[in-house]
């Protein structure tokens, strides 16, 4: 018996027939429907390998049971670019070396995508450094890290006195 | 994990119907539910949705002029409330110095009371473990750890609670709303969590089936927002459970200190709360010796529980003083960069 | 034909216009956008997921399993345990040579220690194999474990590290502290640390017949092949390994671990793909870890602040049935200038897994000891740290009396000092406090890192339309192979990156080595280059021996290949394209090939290392004893730079690991039951963002024409030796508080 689930999975409607109510959402977008950018470091919410956005939120999609998303909106790191156009966060990532293995990556990215619309950071890299905490990278790339997000925080907000 | 039915009730009695089944559990976000299936901690046979009820998401100001705060409310939206972080700045800055950005978006207000232990011989779910396992003996007795208790512990269990949310709640007075087949009732905060006693496995004065519907602010609450805050020791800058913490909380007459609030994080199975040094503030002018006096006060009858966690007892001692200090510096204008941190204080 | 890199042919170097250049990650728009495969990222048709059920005891044996009970769960495949699973062909405890280390593979019902694979639950999806893997509730009999260094026998180990003497000294130490005016003694604990990759040790495996598909992180492709095969009784050609990213290694993939063999297992019990991801607590014990030390320091110095005696004893732990034992000496050996130096490593067996090579294995656990009684030792003679080290700088390396191949260890230290603004520092500590009232210290260490290079090989090839392609099985796990490597041979075939295929990552292609011990870029590099060295060489050939060409006659040290033509060094004017060479010769393509390897000779007349200074400032709360790290300064030497981007990274890298050590990592276990108190990443702590302040990586210059053909030195690990002795030495000078057990959490400040 499966359990039927709507989403809107980066930005296309979905109806997906789950087989199984204990699959978390990070499960369900990684065995189940290919979207495999989101990863598992930890699976128990204490790395952020895995962060998505929820209704625009970023959470841990390890530690969310899919069943409960029903009509919810999701937006993974495949979502993020507009083509081959990246993200400015994505861009910055690279521009700054913002990651190694790039294990952890998807999630920075989602995390930082996340961070900036909550708009509490600004360009502050106290508050970035913070609010980018629940964010576990092992090959040490948080220099980088922080100044990608500084970097995309900065252009967005030149992109919102422009508009 | 245990295969479990799922059920989403649409509205509060059938969800409270749906939670009078044996073996069912609440599910909120998840965020300690479902680590805690995971590890095999809990079991459930039926999960219960309570996300889509109808009227526990809202942050209301009530008429007496208190606040009450739904219990799905998530913490990272109660935290960046502009009303409410203004008007209990301490319980902000407690709330955005827990866990991290992706677990406070998820994470709800009543979840968060809801937290079980992180004791390593709990979550382990094999060690003996009076609250996992009733009878089965205390496994961190004979090895405490940093984290484990140094007040209001029992031969039958030595854990702490981890919410740092729940202190500076404890100190201001909340309520909780609770639900369940018998109707509704309230409890105060600092009846809620139970200290483990000889019964470490009852653990919230919750009964079968109850569930939390919303916090409440008593409106007296709302007079220490000048003078109040949140200080938690961390063995990294963030993203890690309180070694000890505080919530100090101060009205100034003058050059005295009118009431007085003091309550702890990381000493005990609740919110450690000490209202004989409140008591001891009251009236004093506000100097290094008041705050050492109820300190002192404050850490009167701890006792650790090894070696590894004997420094607690003095550094809690610290922590009253430098939170005390704090307070009656004066809220600052805006949550600190590093949120409770002694590096986020300027 | 073949090509061999060596310092003879040094001469040849070209310098082109990739290597040296900041070129963002090759790879980086498939890692931003979620696009990079990793090995848990593939999920074939058909494929059954497999969970692990591991030991939950540290020593004894596996009484029972409710294998009923799994076996009911619906989706549940099958269950191998010690009763059903796959014979193999060798026992996986046979120790053939020292990277093969034992495994636990379900061959017997043996617990030797807490973590350990006891079953393995194949399901049709995660979720029931994960239940089923809970449902085997596992009974025991116990015996009592030995957890700790005080817990086991002391014994000397034959070998430290991979086959290092356990003992080395030069002259008499016992005269040497006897003879000296200022001496001191200190003992340093440095606890289990775990690897703790982000990602998991995955693994996929498929078999087809005898033939093995496996996609899995591994930092050495070609000793996974042998070891798999070795226990599969089947070729190393018969297995395809599939390794292009690895979500970091730090030594911890450097040869397969236990549950990846079980996948390998599962999949060819069940005849369908397996994949198996151990949970991250699972990690704690099957993969391997850094080993505990216990480390005693005794230095003697004469008035003038010289060494007379440096006296370095060392007690480590390894498995009860296994040997790595962690090589804290070996900085020791190669830093100060001492008449008398001894270094002894003595060890216990415990019940735990066996210890691995983790980042700077050695270097990283020596150096937080040698540094930090640096530091006493300067504080004793009132001398100023940096002036201490300068006084026994060593011009040749001690105990075995080579000169090094390059040392700017000098301008690291002025460069580091000047950046970080080291001169004027109080000696005395707890002299400074912020405005805010923190109490603010500064420290220093020295960094340094073995220059290795291993055997390695590389295939190239230049085609008719001017593109060329170079493979070899090379891995990158973070350091940036896909982009460093890339660059150097698009220069190697003197080609744009543009022109350039570059494949690595799978076990077809040739046999790179291990990227490990800081020895990948020499290692796969020099291959390169010899690879395409070789291409080079027959392209010359074709053209100097052709009347048609403007070259011929030039002779084959006569050209420079660049911008894919070759051209006359003698006469510029005078040049040919590659495209142009081959067509006129009728060659759709050449092909070279290349190994890299040691230079016996060179190694025998010079000791090769990278070298380093790291500078830190802490900043420590004077009542709670909390600590922030407010700046890091490194500045490293390591010969050639390739791509200062990245090297940069990694030196920032290699210093938040060394600040990882010295405040944050420790693995706890309950000597009762050999059990983790932490083994997870909530409570097992790595630095977070805000632990991590304003960083500075210097890259000093360093020519080394010994080294190796390209000149490059490694810079994977040496950024943790130094920082872990800098900060603890800050944390002192902040303080006055000398922690000397790591890592130094608030509660030895609190006084």
């Amino acid at each position: 018996m499966t359990i039927p689930l709507r989403l809107t999975l980066n930005g296309q409607a979905r109806e997906i027939a789950l087989d199984d109510p204990r699959v978390t959402l990070l499960d369900l977008l990684r065995e189940r429907l290919g979207l495999t950018g989101a990863k598992k470091g930890c699976d128990r919410g204490q790395c952020g390998a895995c962060t998505v956005l929820v209704d625009g939120r970023r959470i841990n999609a390890c530690l969310t049971l899919a069943v409960s998303l029903d009509g919810a909106e999701i937006l993974t790191i495949e979502g993020l670019a507009e083509g081959d156009r990246l993200h400015p966060v994505q861009a910055a990532f690279i521009a700054h070396d913002g990651f190694q293995c790039g294990f952890c990556t998807p999630g920075q990215i989602m995390s930082a995508v996340g961070l900036i619309r909550e708009g509490h950071a600004g360009t502050d890299p106290e508050r970035i450094r913070e609010g980018m905490s629940g964010n576990l990278c092992r090959c040490g790339a948080y220099a980088g890290i922080l100044e990608a997000v500084q970097d995309a925080a900065t252009q967005n907000e030149h992109r919102e006195d422009a508009a | 994990m245990r295969n479990f039915d799922y059920i989403r009730p649409a509205s509060l009695p059938e969800a409270v119907a749906a939670g009078q089944r044996p073996d069912t559990a609440y599910l909120a976000a998840g965020t300690n539910l479902v680590d805690l299936m995971k590890g095999g901690v809990t079991a459930p046979a039926r999960i219960v949705d309570i996300t889509r009820l109808p009227g526990l998401s809202s942050i209301e100001t009530l008429p007496d002029g208190g606040t009450r705060i739904g219990a799905l409310v998530r913490n990272s939206d109660l935290a960046h409330d502009p009303a409410f972080a203004k008007t209990y700045p301490m319980v902000a800055e407690a709330l955005l110095a827990g866990a991290s950005a992706q677990l406070r978006n998820a994470a709800t207000v009543g979840g968060n009371l809801m937290q079980r232990t992180r004791c390593p011989f709990f979550t382990d779910a094999v060690s003996p473990c009076n609250k996992r396992a009733p009878g089965s003996g205390c496994a961190a007795l004979g090895h405490a750890t940093r984290i484990h208790a140094v007040q209001g512990w029992s031969e039958h269990c030595i854990a702490t609670n981890p919410s740092d949310f729940c202190v500076p709640l404890a100190a201001l007075d909340a309520v909780v709303e609770i639900a369940g087949p018998d109707g509704a009732r309230e409890v105060p905060l600092t009846a809620f969590h139970n200290l483990p006693g000889d019964h470490p496995e009852r653990e919230t004065a919750l009964r079968p089936a109850e569930l939390i519907t919303a916090l409440r602010l008593p409106p007296e609450a709302a007079a220490f927002q000048g003078h109040a805050r949140y200080l938690k020791v961390r063995d990294r800058t963030s993203y890690a459970f309180a070694v000890v913490s505080a919530a100090a909380a101060l009205t100034l007459d003058g050059a005295k200190i009118g009431r007085a609030r003091l309550a702890f994080g990381g000493l005990a199975l609740k919110p450690w709360r000490v209202e004989a040094a409140e008591a001891a503030l009251a009236g004093q002018a506000p100097s290094p010796e008041a705050y050492a006096r109820a300190a002192a006060l404050a850490l009167d009858g701890a006792k650790p529980t090894g070696e590894a966690n004997a420094f607690k007892i003095e550094l809690a001692r610290r922590v009253a003083v430098r939170a005390l200090t704090l307070a009656a510096a004066g809220t600052p204008a805006r949550i600190p960069a590093l949120p409770a941190s002694p590096f986020g204080i300027v | 034909m073949t090509a061999t890199a060596t310092p003879q042919n040094a001469a040849g170097t070209r310098h082109g216009s990739s290597i040296g250049q900041p070129l963002t990650r090759r790879d980086g728009p498939l890692k931003v956008t979620g696009q990079a495969r990793f090995s848990a990222d593939n999920l074939p048709p058909g494929t059954l997921h497999a969970a692990l059920c591991v030991a939950r005891i540290a020593k004894g044996r596996v009484t029972g399993l409710n294998r009923a009970a799994a076996e009911a769960h619906p989706g549940v495949v099958a269950v191998m345990t010690p009763e059903n699973a796959p014979k193999l062909a060798q026992d996986p405890d046979a120790k053939a040579g020292p990277f093969i280390f034992r495994l636990d593979l379900l061959q017997n019902d043996r617990v030797r220690y807490a973590n350990q694979p006891i079953a393995v639950v194949i399901a049709e999806t995660l979720e029931a194999a994960t239940e089923g893997a809970r449902l085997l509730a596992p009974t025991y009999e116990t015996e009592t474990p030995r957890i700790g260094l005080d817990a086991g026998d002391v014994f000397t180990p034959d070998a430290v590290g991979v086959g290092a003497p356990p003992a080395e000294s030069d002259g008499d130490v016992e005269a040497g502290l006897a003879a000296a005016s200022s001496t001191i003694a200190a003992t340093y604990e440095t606890p289990a640390q775990y690897h703790n990759a982000m990602e998991p040790h995955a693994a996929l495996a498929q078999w087809d017949g005898d033939r093995l598909t496996l996609h899995m992180p591994t930092q050495g492709l070609a000793i996974s092949q042998g070891r798999l095969a070795g226990l599969f009784g089947i070729r190393p050609d018969d297995i395809q390994i599939e390794s292009p990213y690895l979500g970091g290694g730090f030594g911890s993939k450097g040869v397969p671990s236990g549950p990846q063999v079980l996948a390998c297992m599962a999949a060819r019990m069940v005849g369908r793909p397996v994949k198996l991801v151990p949970t991250r607590s699972q990690m704690y014990g099957p993969m391997g870890h850094r080993g505990p030390t216990r480390q005693t320091l005794r230095l003697g110095t004469d008035a003038a602040g010289k060494l007379t005696a440096l006296d370095h004893h060392i007690l480590t732990a390894s498995s009860s049935f296994d040997d790595f034992f962690e090589p804290a000496g070996r900085a020791t050996s190669t830093l100060y200038a001492s008449p008398a130096i001894a270094i002894r490593h003595e060890a216990v067996r415990l019940d735990t897994g066996t210890p691995l090579f983790m980042r700077a294995p050695g270097e990283a656990s020596g150096s937080a000891a040698l540094e930090s009684a640096l530091d006493e030792m300067a504080h004793e003679l009132g001398m100023d740290p940096l002036e201490f080290r300068l006084a026994n700088y060593a011009e040749v390396e001690p105990i075995t009396g080579k000169p090094f191949s390059s040392k700017a260890l000098r301008e690291c230290y002025r460069r580091g000092a000047e950046a970080f603004g080291w001169a004027g520092r109080p000696l005395r500590p707890r002299q400074t406090r912020d405005k805010d009232g923190f109490l603010v210290g500064t420290g220093m260490g020295t960094a340094t890192f073995p220059a290795l290079i291993f055997e390695g090989m590389a295939r190239a090839e230049i085609r008719a339309d001017g593109t060329g392609t170079v493979e070899l099985g090379a891995i990158d796990m973070g350091q940036g192979a896909w982009t460093a490597l890339a660059q150097i041979a698009a220069d190697g075939l003197g080609i744009g990156m543009e022109a350039l295929t570059f494949r690595m990552g799978s076990s077809d292609l040739p046999n790179a080595g291990i990227a490990g011990g800081s020895g990948h870029t020499a290692t796969a590099g020099n291959a390169i280059h010899a690879a395409s060295q070789d291409v080079i060489a027959q392209l010359a050939k074709l053209a100097t021996d052709d009347p048609a060409s403007p070259l011929y006659g030039a002779g084959n040290a006569g050209v420079t290949a660049a911008n894919g033509r070759l051209t006359r060094r003698d006469d510029p004017s005078r040049s040919e394209a590659f495209a142009d060479i081959l067509k006129r010769a009728g060659r759709a393509s050449i092909e070279g090939q290349g190994k890299a390897g040691a230079d016996p000779a060179a190694q025998k007349s010079y000791a090769m290392h990278a070298h380093g200074a790291v500078f830190a400032e802490v900043k420590v709360d004077p009542d709670l004893g909390q600590i922030r790290v407010s700046r890091l300064v490194g500045a490293f030497a390591a010969g050639r730079v390739i791509n200062p981007r990245l090297v940069q990274s990694q030196y920032y890298g290699g210093m938040i690991w060394g600040l990882s050590f010295a405040l944050h990592e420790r693995a706890e276990m309950d000597p009762r039951t050999g059990r983790f108190l932490n083994d997870n990443l909530a409570e097992y702590h790595l630095p977070v963002n805000a632990d991590i302040p304003a960083m500075e990586a210097i890259l000093v210059h360093e020519d080394d024409s010994v080294v190796n053909t390209l000149g490059v030195k490694g810079v994977g690990e040496i950024g943790i030796t130094g920082t872990v002795g800098a900060i603890a030495n800050a944390v002192w000078h902040a303080t006055g508080v000398r922690v000397r057990e790591m890592p130094i959490t608030l509660d030895k400040l609190l006084g």
